[in-house]
């Protein structure tokens, strides 16, 4: 790389800078149209200063059992103290606390579960476009075994395999998320690869990871940047799938699945212990959604709703 | 079109291996003896442990074993439960038409609510119409439905008291099961209120099943819409004085269609996990509950062969899905 003609690093730059803060104009231009999606981002943001600073705001502690508060109903309800603004669960726990605590939890799995997949499901498509052939073909293949299982039994069934538990179950949600990453990062090269701009770096002596990686994957990024929020919210849900079913999270975590599954036998007699939990999920997973749509039609003009 | 079939089969076949080798390799990477795992016990001498490894076929080489399991399955081999010590074929088979009837009820209530909405959607783009129900769709597509099956119970179940908690049937109703779908057993049996009780069972796992899928139809049929109501033909149609009725109905909707159609055949994946907690919810007798029971049973011949039969049925129906798609449109037929 040092003996690169200096005009190259000199001139590159300069002009590739002006054009890129354009195009990022541009883009929020775009997303901002949406106000479903702006309200969506703002809600995430507002759910990462929550977890961020949850031992702040959390007015109790979520591992803190009142004795004489148990199935206590929420404050506006007859019965309810502001001193538990949304009711406390069956071992006098503060459902407020707890949901902030959780929040943790469900930022983490969506932030580390779309990391793992895409970080596979890119280098592996990756592989596959570029090399084609054989190890096109077996990846491919392998691809296609996961996808051909339900997601969620094929996440139990890996669960199963490692043991329940928070960690395992992130590994067991990435491993059937990335095949969607693989597969478009690969229909993704395939278009590129034989562009110009591809073959030109390749004869000004690029080598071949810096071709895949420096040169290919930027311009494969918006329908991968889409399947990731996706992919975010997927994580969200099976992970409180998972804790609710008893494979993910484990009690006492503050997990809102796990929450949930611990509330079910309390349906009929306390409605807030099961209400909030998924409410709260809901709402994670519906800002993220909203984020998704307005970034496919800002990205994607092909998908833009004229 | 045969050509056509046939190339589709044989593009299955690696994907039908590496199915089997994941059931096969499931109980091997199980931690603990996968002897006794699969025979359920434990605590056995040195003697019976021999005798279990050589009745499983644990002692000989990996690759014998799995010639010996694919023969197995060929044969409709699929092993038995440890728990109740019938065969996992005969098991899933008397569980599979509970988890069908509960499916094809959700897929139908949400194409025949999703494809409707969608369209008008579409055709009253920016409307009132279109923007509450895409609202709507959106809110569906992002619920928890285990979160959402359990407030329809408080409500209806609970607060209402009009639908039952769980079951498929109620208990004062016994008759001989003939083709396994309660609807039509509960009819075949003649008795009194028996159809209306079956009814009343299926209405709110059907809703919370309906949920993501109708959510994702409806979506897809408004974009397709979209897309197609944009083409050159529809505007000669609508040039050729065509009533509105028939440009949508007859020009739009046929070609729009093909997308659903493999957006629908996608959707059986997620009716089978779907089915799982649905299935949980509702005490479900369906094989989404038998699975995971059998888990929780540590039932492992029986995860396997559930696992295996699952793949299977997805598999077999998105083939359907791909002969139909090559029915419904010829362009890639001749391809």
């Amino acid at each position: 790389m040092n003996d690169r003609p200096s005009f190259d690093t000199g001139a590159v730059p300069v002009a590739g800078e002006a054009p890129r803060q354009h195009a990022l104009a541009g883009f929020w231009f775009h997303f901002s149209e949406n106000r479903g999606a702006v309200v969506g981002l703002a809600i995430i943001a507002a759910l990462v200063l929550v977890a961020l600073f949850a031992p702040l705001i959390a007015p109790h502690d979520p591992g803190e059992q009142f004795r004489d508060a148990l199935l206590a109903p929420p404050a506006w309800q007859q019965g309810g103290s502001p001193r538990f603004l949304l009711g406390t669960d069956a071992v006098g726990r503060d459902i407020l606390s707890r949901l902030i605590y959780g929040s943790q939890f469900s930022l983490f799995v969506g932030v580390v579960v779309v990391g793992i997949a895409l970080a596979v499901g890119v280098t592996t498509g990756l592989i596959a476009g570029y090399f084609g052939g054989f190890a096109d073909a077996m990846i491919m293949r392998v691809m296609d075994i996961i996808l051909s299982f339900p997601s969620l039994v094929l996440a139990i069934v890996l669960v199963a395999v490692l043991g329940p538990g928070l960690t395992n179950a992130m590994i067991a949600i990435a491993l059937i998320l990335q095949p969607h990453f693989a597969r478009l990062t690969r229909a993704a090269v395939l278009a590129e690869k034989s562009r110009e701009y591809v073959t030109a770096a390749r004869l000004a002596g690029a080598g071949r990871l810096r071709l895949m990686f420096v040169t290919i994957l930027p311009n494969c990024l918006a329908p991968l940047i889409v399947q990731a929020t996706l992919s975010f919210s997927n994580a969200i849900l099976d992970a409180a799938a998972l804790g609710f079913l008893g494979m993910g999270a484990q009690p006492p975590t503050p997990e809102w699945g796990t929450m949930l599954a611990e509330a079910r036998e309390f349906i009929l007699r306390a409605w807030w212990v099961v209400t909030f939990p998924g409410l709260a999920i809901l709402i994670t997973v519906l800002a993220i959604n909203l984020v998704g749509d307005g970034l496919r039609d800002a990205l994607d003009p092909r998908l833009k709703r004229s | 079109m045969v050509q056509f079939i046939v190339g589709r089969l044989l593009y299955l076949v690696p994907t039908l291996i590496g199915i089997t080798i994941v059931a096969f390799g499931f109980v091997r990477v199980l931690p603990g003896d996968p002897v006794l795992l699969m025979a359920g016990e434990h605590g056995v001498s040195p003697e019976r442990h021999a005798a279990l490894m050589a009745q499983f076929g644990f002692d000989r080489p990996l690759w014998e074993q799995y010639l010996d399991y694919v023969t197995g399955l060929l044969q409709g081999d699929l092993g038995q439960s440890i728990i109740t010590k019938v065969p996992i074929a005969n098991e899933f088979f008397s569980l599979f038409p509970a988890t069908v009837e509960l499916s094809v009820c959700a897929i139908v209530v949400a194409i025949v609510i999703g494809i409707p909405a969608g369209v008008l959607a579409a055709v009253k783009r920016g409307s009132w119409f279109d923007q509450t129900s895409m609202g709507i769709a959106l809110v569906g597509y992002s619920m928890p439905i285990f979160w959402w099956g359990l407030l329809l119970i408080i409500l209806f179940s609970g607060i209402l008291q009009w639908t039952p908690v769980s079951g498929r049937i109620s208990l004062i109703y016994f008759f001989e099961p003939v083709t396994g779908f309660m609807l039509i057993d509960s009819l075949l049996s003649g008795e009194k209120g028996a159809f209306a009780s079956a009814v009343q069972h299926l209405i709110l796992p059907t809703v919370v099943l309906a949920t993501i899928p109708l959510a994702v139809i409806a979506r897809q049929t408004r974009s397709a819409m979209l897309e197609v109501l944009g083409e050159d033909y529809v505007r000669t149609a609508r040039a050729k004085g065509l009533s509105p009725l028939r440009v949508v109905g007859m020009h739009a909707l046929r070609n729009a269609m093909i997308p659903v159609i493999t957006t629908i055949g996608l959707q059986v994946g997620v009716l089978l996990a779907g089915a799982i907690l649905t299935e949980t919810i509702f005490s479900w007798p369906g094989i989404g509950k038998w699975l995971i029971d059998s888990i929780f049973r540590r039932d492992y011949p029986a995860v396997q062969g559930g696992l295996l039969l699952v793949a299977l049925v997805v598999m077999a129906v998105n083939l359907t899905v791909d002969l139909l798609y090559g029915l419904v449109n010829p362009r890639i037929r001749h391809r």
